[in-house]
């Protein structure tokens, strides 16, 4: 593991650099295909509708998978993370149109832990709404 | 009707090992837009201390949700599928998943609980490599909503 930030540079507080990622229908069917999970409430609006949801939701996997990168393009070194968790407390909600949602995710270290590691706090939203909860990871530093 | 609390605890048979593939690994990162080069090239990986690509930190999910499969359709269990959304997931990390790595997944139930009318299930998968060692382990909360009052006849 080779991490790019050293434990000595960042206190409790430091903020990473936030980021925001888009998702668009297309974003889902292509996850869908990656991911192998095809659930029809991530592509199918008629079906979405039909089991109580407002449209087409994002896959709560994307959008772990997208909020953890404000993390690891900080650190440069994936395997750096040690511990990656998330609640999902609210869905994104993808509309059919060519903007699509955006998850905006920002992050901070909340924890100096032992051994050159750090607990990071993420906050992920979309639409106002707060879409991870207890969202943190415990990342190896330099 | 509340699932049987005698299930906490319960171990399923290890999987049979999931071959991770460098393409499977490139695919998973332009689905999710991460251009991090330790996903697509070895030489990057390499530089970091990897002997081969690396996977995204949730690439292993659909490894181990395949294997909580084992849980999710047990008859004996009877957990209602369609009724069931992703709660929680969780994450620890002895090291990366790499391409080449050929992973088992070991389930466990370790917790069973009924809230609100909610059945909630959290399952554990240890995952190992073909040596034995342990890569990783996930946790994934389940929440089957509580059914309808007329689907019950009330």
């Amino acid at each position: 593991m080779t991490a790019k930030i050293s434990y000595g540079d960042v206190e409790v507080g430091t903020e990473l650099p936030p980021q925001s990622f888009p998702v668009t229908r297309a974003t889902l069917v292509r996850y869908a295909g990656a991911s192998g999970d095809f659930n029809p409430i991530h592509w199918n609006e008629k079906f979405a509708v039909e089991v109580g949801l407002p449209d087409v939701i994002a896959h709560g996997m994307f959008t772990m998978a997208e909020a953890i990168r404000v993390v690891t393009d900080w650190v440069g070194d994936p395997g750096a993370i040690v511990e990656y968790g998330v609640r999902f407390t609210k869905p994104v909600i993808v509309p059919n149109d060519d903007q699509g949602a955006t998850i905006e995710v920002s992050a901070k270290v909340a924890e100096k832990l032992d051994g050159n590691r750090v607990r990071v706090d993420l906050l992920a939203r979309s639409a106002g709404l707060k879409v991870l909860g207890m969202s943190r990871a415990v990342v190896q530093l330099a | 009707m509340a699932l049987d609390q005698s299930f906490v605890g319960r171990s399923y048979p290890p999987t049979d090992p999931y071959e991770v593939g460098r393409e499977k690994i490139r695919e998973f990162a332009e689905a999710v837009g991460d251009a991090n080069p330790a996903y697509t090239d070895a030489k990057a990986a390499e530089a970091l201390g990897h002997p081969d690509v690396i996977a995204p930190p949730t690439f292993v999910f659909a490894i181990t949700f395949k294997a909580a499969g084992q849980v999710i359709e047990d008859p004996q269990l009877g957990l209602d599928y369609s009724r069931v959304v992703h709660g929680d997931q969780k994450f620890a990390y002895t090291r990366p998943v790499r391409a080449g790595d050929r992973l088992s997944v070991t389930s466990t139930i370790e917790n069973i609980k009924t809230l609100a009318g909610n059945e909630i299930i959290d399952i554990r998968g240890e995952v190992h490599d073909e040596a034995g060692e342990h890569v990783m382990t996930a946790w994934t909360k389940l929440v089957a909503r509580a059914a309808e009052p007329a689907e019950e006849g009330a």
